[in-house]
């Protein structure tokens, strides 16, 4: 079997497992329940994809992917409520402004070396979360912002579809942003983290490369958040606070820093561990620094540490089904994807 | 003709007078050594004309892949590379993490013709620069005979492989002036003289001008056409290595003062 006939195998193996879950929480086989506490995995595990582009793979500690999320999710509901747009557009467009901020923040700290990301990111945060809780006419204030038209008003549909819509976005950050690192841009990328000097020597861009990274990362932080604002249909200034954005970092931490597959399996199984908790009430909190504490100490690396660090690559698990050995192939799919 | 040139070269950390008035001129194609005891100024002086620092005063005058004279004061490293002038580094810095391919790849990407938007969506300019940017990579680790280590990490080769591998980096943006920081120190006497043949065939084969510093002198006595001497980060000679074996201003920053009329 050919390294083509690999691809198309595995996309299909994708497509039909994304079908079939569908399927499943269309019959209601998955409940509503079950199928809300996925798709709401599904974002965590888009916004903490784009966190792990700059603080895995571009080796830039942030710490405000909440008030990206913020940002998305708001622009969205207000494109939808205001200009009435249609929900993809205004989807795009939440993640556009995202990407803006993410531009703008990026241009004077990233010129730095060190951590004064993490400083200026950790204060967009906040600023973010004041400044939504002092425009009411835009935001709804403290209250929350009610009314956003969510992606169906059909009661039967509405969970189908945003399942659907998630899992297909996060789909496709999964294998484009897997494409970018694989690619030469994505090397360079890459070299930041490993030695900005020598990167710099080599004819790299820090700058830009840090920038194109970190606006990147900001986007799909916007889109987590824009997809966010129709499916739940309700948005307050808390649910963007602090700890979201260290919530981001940890399942960066917990799956292994530059590792997509790991942000993957560690944003869905995290997200699920929070609500099995539940019986814990406010102890559950307790649970995730204790996971981090754990992890840090004995597997510093994150879970796919276990693994050589290696990414999960589902043309290669073909290839080896097919029983030829696909030397150092690199694959276009993951199967973290569909957990 | 003259590829690169300083004039009164200075830089200046608080009161310490690293580099003064450094005067230099390398003609093209030529092998020139920097010797000098430790502290001398030979890796700032490197790392000047690689725009890691830049000089307190004076001019660097680099000539470009047009052969057009650039005056690099103020320009980024990556800027000064893409010029045409590549470096190692003295205390190895290569990406540790990434095999050796990779690390080779990254030396290459002035050469990548493709937008990271064709990269992201995989269109052909993708497939197409990828496989020569892994032929051209490969073809360079063939020389330096580590080809078949490409998959490796970088992190996992012994010591002298890294220090090639990172010559390699270097070769990959393709200079045509070439900086070489200390490119033998921990390698055994073996390995030493393989280096010196390794360092004479890529000036042949692409054309390098090549200044390297060195604390090995026989590699030094051995290689270099011209040997430039600092000490307290002032030029203090300059010559044919048997001039400056016998000059007596070298002898005695290297042994200290001679004994007078010795008894």
């Amino acid at each position: 079997m050919s390294k083509k006939m690999n691809t198309v195998v595995s996309v299909l193996i994708v497509a039909s497992i994304l079908i079939i879950l569908n399927v499943l929480v269309m019959l209601r086989v998955i409940d509503e329940y079950a199928s809300q506490v996925l798709t709401i995995a599904g974002i965590n595990v888009i916004i903490a994809l784009g966190l792990n582009l700059i603080s895995g793979f571009t080796g830039q500690l942030a710490l405000g992917h909440a008030g990206f999320m913020a940002v998305g999710a708001y622009t969205t509901a207000a494109l939808m409520m205001k200009l009435h747009l249609p929900t993809l557009v205004a989807v795009f467009g939440g993640a556009l402004m995202s990407a803006f901020f993410g531009f703008l923040i990026g241009l004077p700290t990233l010129r730095l070396r060190g951590d004064y990301l993490a400083i200026v990111t950790l204060g967009f945060g906040e600023i973010i979360r004041v400044l939504m809780i002092n425009l009411p006419e835009l935001t709804g204030g403290p209250a929350g912002l009610k009314g956003i038209p969510t992606f169906t008003t059909n009661f039967f549909w509405r969970p189908v579809l945003s399942f659907a819509l998630v899992y297909l976005t996060m789909t496709l950050v999964v294998v484009l942003l897997n494409n970018l690192l694989n690619s030469s841009h994505g090397a360079a990328i890459i070299s930041i983290r490993e030695d900005e000097i020598a990167a710099n020597a080599m004819g790299i861009n820090v700058f830009y490369y840090k920038i194109f990274a970190f606006t990147l990362s900001a986007f799909i932080g916007g889109l987590g958040g824009a997809l966010y604002a129709p499916f739940f249909g309700y948005l307050s200034p808390n649910m963007f606070n602090f700890q979201k954005s260290v919530e981001f970092l940890i399942i960066v931490v917990l799956g292994g820093m530059g590792n997509l597959t790991g942000t993957v399996v560690a944003g869905i199984g995290l997200t699920y561990l929070q609500e099995i908790l539940r019986f814990l009430k406010d102890y559950r909190l307790v649970i995730y620094p204790i996971i981090l504490i754990i992890v840090m100490i004995f597997q510093p690396s994150g879970i796919m540490g276990l693994f050589g660090n290696k990414e999960f690559s589902l043309t290669r698990f073909v290839g080896k089904l097919a029983g030829k050995q696909l030397s150092g192939e690199q694959s276009s799919d993951k199967a973290g994807e569909v957990q | 003709m003259t590829v690169l040139k300083t004039e009164n070269l200075s830089i200046q950390f608080g009161g310490l007078m690293a580099v003064a008035n450094l005067n230099l001129e390398i003609k093209k194609g030529e092998l020139v050594g920097l010797i000098g005891p430790n502290g001398a100024g030979k890796t700032t002086v490197f790392n000047m004309l690689t725009g890691v620092y830049k000089p307190s005063e004076g001019r660097i005058l680099v000539q470009d892949r047009n052969e057009q004279n650039q005056d690099i004061g103020q320009l980024h490293p990556y800027q000064i590379t893409a010029l045409g002038m590549a470096r190692t580094f003295q205390n190895i810095r290569l990406f540790k993490n990434l095999t050796v391919l990779d690390n080779v790849r990254i030396g290459n990407h002035l050469n990548v013709k493709y937008k990271s938007v064709e990269g992201i969506f995989r269109l052909p300019g993708y497939y197409r620069e990828e496989k020569r940017i892994e032929e051209e990579c490969r073809e360079l680790l063939k020389i330096f005979d580590i080809e078949h280590k490409g998959d490796e990490l970088a992190k996992n080769l012994p010591y002298g492989e890294q220090r090639k591998l990172e010559i390699v980096r270097a070769l990959a943006t393709k200079p045509h002036i070439l900086l070489l920081d200390e490119p033998a120190a921990g390698m055994n006497p073996q390995e030493t003289l393989e280096l010196m043949d390794l360092i004479k065939y890529i000036r042949e084969r692409f054309a390098l001008t090549i200044i390297l510093i060195e604390h090995d002198m026989k590699l030094v006595m051995g290689i270099c056409q011209r040997i430039v001497v600092l000490d307290y980060g002032r030029m203090i000679a300059c010559g044919t290595p048997a001039e400056i074996a016998h000059n007596p201003l070298v002898v005695k920053a290297y042994l200290g003062k001679e004994l007078e009329n010795d008894a």
